[in-house]
């Protein structure tokens, strides 16, 4: 009987009628107030020491020349205002080319992985999903385990398949295909195609894109594409993701009624038209949300590159993420690095809330044409 | 009609050619790791393909296990996970429950925190984490290891939507009884949460044990490596000179057994895992 009570009453104001008791006993709200404060207290402080504190530091850091010796804060650290980030812009030198080289090549990695993983994510979700095939758990745990692993072990395993008397090299030879020497290949994929399509000599490129460029890259270093030894990296990540991303596309297909695709059937949809019409449109969200998230964590991609490549060959494969470290953590130069992290940190919320935005213009259109 | 059902046969055959095809991609490449790390080095070097060692050997073992820092390393990872997943369960539940359930000033703001501090991408907080951990004379020390991680916020958002879900009823009863906040939350409600709890110490024992990039700013001294650190230090360091594939390969799949193992027990959770921490987005 309790139960039904309780279940019906509003879920605020807990035992409220209480009987005053005699003695200097606090109020149950200031009693509230106390126990929801210490409930919380490890998470606030933890986070607060090692969030919020260190995003504050790092502001301050940003602004100096603190080489790692002693307190940032001493009276002797030089204090260079925004040199850190204007040296990463505007001047020409090795800082800003090496930022603008890794912005490159973080740029061409999102441009394939993202479109990748989220194209093999949702095709192996509606196979997995498919009524007719048994097994779904086996095959969905199968695709699910790589991204599960650490992602260190599983670097160290592509290292070995694409070593040059590796796996992937073998398996090419197969098919009488000369595998390239995956991880000291710094050649631009775009550069190859283009020297394959005859329109450009990767060895003898065009002046007219050699001569110049933005912000110290020349156009045609700009044009590059990922390099040979990043699209090791690429395809290590297509996969370690996909699984994690096919089981979001799952769980929104398996909320998608039956008695929907029914209808469509009974309407006399095909199964391209179903997919067109009553299956995508219902998975956009979810779509939406695997983009984000792969947006996001593609810009970050750090782990791999320590382990496969460092950077190397050429700093085909230097990312922003792996350039901070290496700035602040090798060359001593903290200032520097914490201002690539915070330019990265831009780029992410940038593109994050670009994205968001895209979204929200197109939702509202999609509804009011159909009403 | 026939040739629908020849049709929907020819389907079905593709479905399932595409889903084996994959399951090997996905897959193979583990064989690959467990094989050739039993391969003598010529044998790896020459067939890496095969899913056979011939000749049989466990020198790559005995090599990671005689020649390397590994069972220290094991060690350090061993016990970074129990106390970081340890503290993680507790701490969030704490958390999540109070965010939840108890009434406090700030409840609101509070939580709107949590769901900011998630969207900060973690590798930005690398350099930053660094500079906090040295100022306060923790760098390369066990507590650096352990304490930054300890706490999540995406488990404290795991596990106050589950707290939400549950019903009110029953703690209200306990506390009519005379319970305190305390006692309702730890012989009350958390055995109820027994399902969240565990999808909880799956996401953070999977998460520390496989946490690579806070060690690089948290330590320096070899005897405070864990495995991963170890592991990527034998392969782009000094020992990664010359190829010793099998003992790389070897010491890789120490790293993913432990992972492994409670991806089949608990693969439900696990799944449940990745779901929630979409939800969050």
């Amino acid at each position: 009987m309790a139960d039904t009570v309780a279940d019906t009453a509003p879920a605020p104001a807990p035992a409220a009628p209480r009987a005053p008791r005699p003695g200097p006993r606090l109020s149950a709200a200031v009693r509230e107030n106390i126990a929801g404060w210490l409930f919380v207290a490890p998470v606030v402080v933890i986070l607060g020491l090692f969030l919020l504190l260190p995003i504050l530091m790092a502001m301050w850091v940003s602004l100096t020349d603190w080489n790692g010796q002693g307190s940032p804060f001493r009276p002797g650290v030089p204090f260079v205002g925004t040199e850190n980030y204007t040296r990463l812009f505007t001047e020409d030198g090795l800082a800003r080319q090496d930022f603008m080289t890794s912005i490159r090549n973080n740029f061409y990695y999102v441009a394939i992985v993202v479109p990748a993983q989220t194209v093999l994510a949702l095709g192996l979700a509606l196979i997995v999903n498919s009524r007719m095939l048994k097994g779904k758990t086996f095959f969905r745990a199968a695709f699910f385990f790589p991204s599960v692993t650490s992602s260190v072990a599983i670097s160290v395993v592509f290292l070995f398949i694409f070593a040059n008397s590796g796996a992937v090299t073998s398996l090419l030879k197969v098919f009488g295909i000369d595998g390239p020497q995956w991880f000291s290949d710094s050649r631009g994929v775009l550069h190859l195609l283009l020297g394959g399509l005859g329109l450009a000599d990767p060895d003898n490129p065009p002046a007219a894109l050699t001569d110049g460029g933005p912000f110290g890259l020349s156009w045609w270093e700009w044009l590059s594409g990922p390099s040979v030894a990043m699209c090791t990296i690429i395809m290590l990540v297509v996969w370690t993701t996909s699984g994690t991303f096919m089981l979001m596309f799952l769980a929104a297909l398996q909320d998608i009624p039956v008695t929907l695709e029914e209808a469509g059937m009974l309407d006399g949809a095909g199964r391209r038209q179903r997919f067109r019409h009553i299956t995508l449109p219902l998975l956009k969200p979810t779509l939406f949300l695997v983009l984000t998230l792969g947006l996001i964590a593609t810009w970050q991609v750090f782990d791999q590159v320590y382990v496969m490549s460092q950077g190397n060959p050429a700093k085909t494969t230097l990312t922003p993420a792996f350039l901070s470290y290496q700035t602040a953590f090798r060359s001593f130069e903290y200032g520097s690095g914490t201002a690539i992290s915070f330019v990265l940190f831009a780029i992410i919320v940038v593109l994050a809330l670009l994205q968001r935005w895209i979204m929200r213009d197109r939702d509202p259109a999609r509804r009011t044409r159909r009403s | 009609m026939k040739r629908r059902d020849s049709r929907s046969l020819a389907s079905t055959f593709a479905g399932y050619f595409v889903l084996v095809f994959f399951a090997l991609v996905f897959l193979y490449p583990f064989v690959i790791q467990v094989a050739n790390s039993f391969k003598t080095e010529p044998d790896a070097a020459a067939d890496a393909l095969s899913p056979v060692p011939h000749p049989f050997s466990t020198s790559g073992y005995e090599k990671v296990f005689l020649n390397t820092d590994l069972p220290l390393w094991l060690g350090n990872s061993v016990l970074v996970t129990i106390l970081v997943t340890a503290g993680r369960v507790l701490l969030c539940s704490m958390a999540g429950y109070a965010l939840a359930r108890i009434r406090f000033r700030g409840r609101k703001a509070l939580f709107s925190a949590v769901i900011g501090v998630m969207a900060v991408p973690p590798v930005v907080l690398f350099v930053p984490k660094f500079l906090v951990l040295n100022q306060f004379g923790l760098y390369d020390s066990y507590t650096a290891l352990v304490l930054p991680l300890i706490v999540d916020a995406a488990g404290v958002f795991i596990m106050k939507q589950f707290f939400e879900s549950v019903p009110v009823s029953v703690e209200e009863a306990a506390r009519i009884d005379g319970a305190g906040v305390w006692r309702t939350f730890w012989s009350v409600v958390l055995p109820m949460a027994r399902p969240a709890l565990i999808t909880l110490t799956i996401i953070s024992f999977q998460g520390s044990w496989n946490e690579f990039a806070h060690t690089l700013v948290a330590v320096q001294s070899p005897e405070l490596f864990t495995l991963p650190r170890g592991i990527a230090d034998l392969v782009s360091g000094s020992l990664g000179k010359g190829t010793q594939y099998p003992l790389k390969l070897g010491a890789a799949v120490l790293a993913t057994i432990p992972v492994a193992v409670i991806f089949v027990v608990f693969q439900r959770y696990f799944v449940r895992g990745a779901n929630e921490g979409a939800e969050k987005g």
